[in-house]
């Protein structure tokens, strides 16, 4: 059930990636001041912005989660900000890079993008340690949900708030995509959609691979004659119920 | 027991208890929340002795960190309110241990009555709290470390700090309902408020630095106060939709 067209969502993919990469590095001309080194940029700024959609989205699945107690709602939540903050993991290192190769700094402070990610890494890198200190699996997922959802306005709060504090900004050669010329545009475009499919994916993958495991250790425990809810020990993931399993009294095959 | 048969009598207890939660009103409830939290605060002298004594200390650190007398500008901005933050974290660490521990949580539930009230009071007496600290803390700092004069800068500084008590004392309560019942809770609390407490630094040492600076001590700009205001304004509201989750059970 989970793992229903994962296969067509990877193939999309990596093709998407393919032709991405192809653009980027034979199609998109040559920045005139920064040179090649701008080319991160096609890879850093779609991060970004992924993986803060990623963490919105998250809050907001949280918000399901709150309104319909439904544990497969929290279940995406957590996987989504999960993958978000591997994401933003990602946008610091990337961006850290193309601070160095254009400002000569691994970091810079007054380029409010990078700071406002750094807090929210740092807020979101709690996520996990806080899901691990709660052991009540429905308290874990509530409380799980009210730090994402608080997060997940915070988000939005918090880049107003660094952008205000940067006295000057710095000359941003790409803001929008209204300003760069059409085969800029056209690469930026298409590897955004490229590293949505592989949030998408990745998301997709995570959720099928929990859902499966559960399944698999209910199977286990049903095949040893066991209560097939395995007690929890302790764990930062919320685990899915196992939901597609035979009827008692027939044989799971 | 089954549901069909039970549901009447569950049916009107549960107006009932509606009807009396009506009755009692949310704003006595605070108050009494209010007024116990005082007087215990008053009677075991737990949380603000302690972060008074803290500032103090941090105070004479920074004094021997940074080598110097007496600082003033953005830097004294910046000494003020890292000490005050950190003071604030240790009763935000200390919130709602009792609460935890003898039972106060499951004595609020069954009490028929707002929820909210809870957040409210709890928000209060943090900001009590902070009020306290500050009531020490400002004078030894202006005496201790301030190269300028306190007495021009005063009526914008506390509209400043009002603002940012404010808004610490959201978030504070916030993440030390959720933090308290966990099993690490004196490492969560610190972790998961400091992120959310940036904004209103960035908002409080940029207001407050022009105030502490040599040259002309003027009111703060508008715009670092309207930041704060609108930051506890969206705070207030995020804590109030989604307090009641986190005293479940």
């Amino acid at each position: 059930m989970y793992g229903k067209g994962l296969r067509a969502l990877s193939i999309s993919t990596v093709a998407a990636m393919t032709v991405a990469l192809g653009l980027v590095f034979f199609y998109a001309p040559l920045e005139a001041e920064q040179g090649f080194l701008q080319k991160i940029f096609y890879v850093h700024v779609p991060l970004a912005i992924v993986s803060l959609c990623g963490f919105v989205i998250g809050g907001l699945l949280a918000i399901q989660h709150l309104r319909t107690r439904d544990s497969r709602w929290d279940m995406r939540s957590y996987v989504v900000i999960h993958m978000s903050l591997i994401f933003a993991l990602a946008t610091l290192i990337t961006g850290s890079i193309w601070a160095k190769g254009s400002w000569g700094h691994w970091w810079v402070w007054n380029e409010p993008t990078l700071v406002s990610y750094l807090i929210i890494f740092l807020l979101y890198a709690t996520y996990q340690p806080l899901r691990f200190a709660i052991e009540d699996p429905e308290r874990q997922a509530r409380y799980a949900s009210v730090f994402a959802i608080t997060a997940g306005a915070f988000v939005p709060m918090n880049f107003i708030a660094v952008r205000l504090s940067t006295a000057y900004l710095h000359p941003r050669v790409l803001g929008s995509t209204s300003n760069l010329p059409g085969s800029m545009a056209l690469t930026f475009l298409v590897s955004f959609g490229a590293i949505s499919l592989l949030f998408a994916t990745l998301c997709k993958y995570e959720l099928t691979a929990k859902h499966t495991r559960s399944q698999i250790r209910a199977l286990r425990r049903r095949l040893a004659g066991e209560p097939a809810r395995a007690p929890r020990g302790r764990s930062a993931a919320p685990s899915p119920a196992p939901t597609t399993l035979a009827p008692a009294g027939r044989p799971a095959s | 027991m089954s549901p069909v048969a039970d549901a009447p009598p569950r049916l009107a207890g549960e107006r009932e208890q509606t009807q009396a939660r009506r009755q009692l009103g949310t704003w006595r409830t605070v108050g009494a929340i209010l007024r116990k939290e005082l007087l215990v605060e008053l009677r075991t002298l737990e949380s603000v002795p302690a972060m008074t004594l803290f500032s103090l200390t941090t105070f004479v650190v920074f004094h021997f960190a940074l080598n110097r007398s007496s600082v003033e500008g953005d830097l004294g901005a910046g000494i003020l309110w890292v000490t005050l933050l950190f003071a604030s974290i240790l009763g935000v660490n200390r919130l709602f241990v009792a609460d935890a521990e003898e039972g106060g949580f499951d004595g609020f539930l069954l009490a028929p009555v707002d929820r909210s009230a809870m957040l409210i009071a709890k928000a209060l007496t943090l900001a009590a709290y902070l009020v306290a600290l500050e009531i020490v803390a400002l004078p030894a700092f202006s005496l201790l470390l301030l190269g300028t004069p306190l007495g021009p800068a005063l009526p914008g500084l506390l509209l400043t700090l009002v603002l940012a008590d404010l808004g610490v004392a959201v978030i504070g309560t916030l993440i030390a309902a959720m933090a308290v019942r966990t099993r690490a809770r004196d490492l969560l609390g610190p972790l998961l408020a400091l992120p959310l407490f940036v904004p209103i630094v960035i908002g409080a040492a940029r207001a407050t630095a022009p105030l502490l600076s040599d040259s002309h001590p003027t009111w703060p700009a508008a715009r670092w106060l309207g930041t704060l205001g609108l930051y506890d304004l969206l705070f207030g509201l995020i804590a109030y939709a989604l307090f009641d989750f986190l005293l479940e059970d």
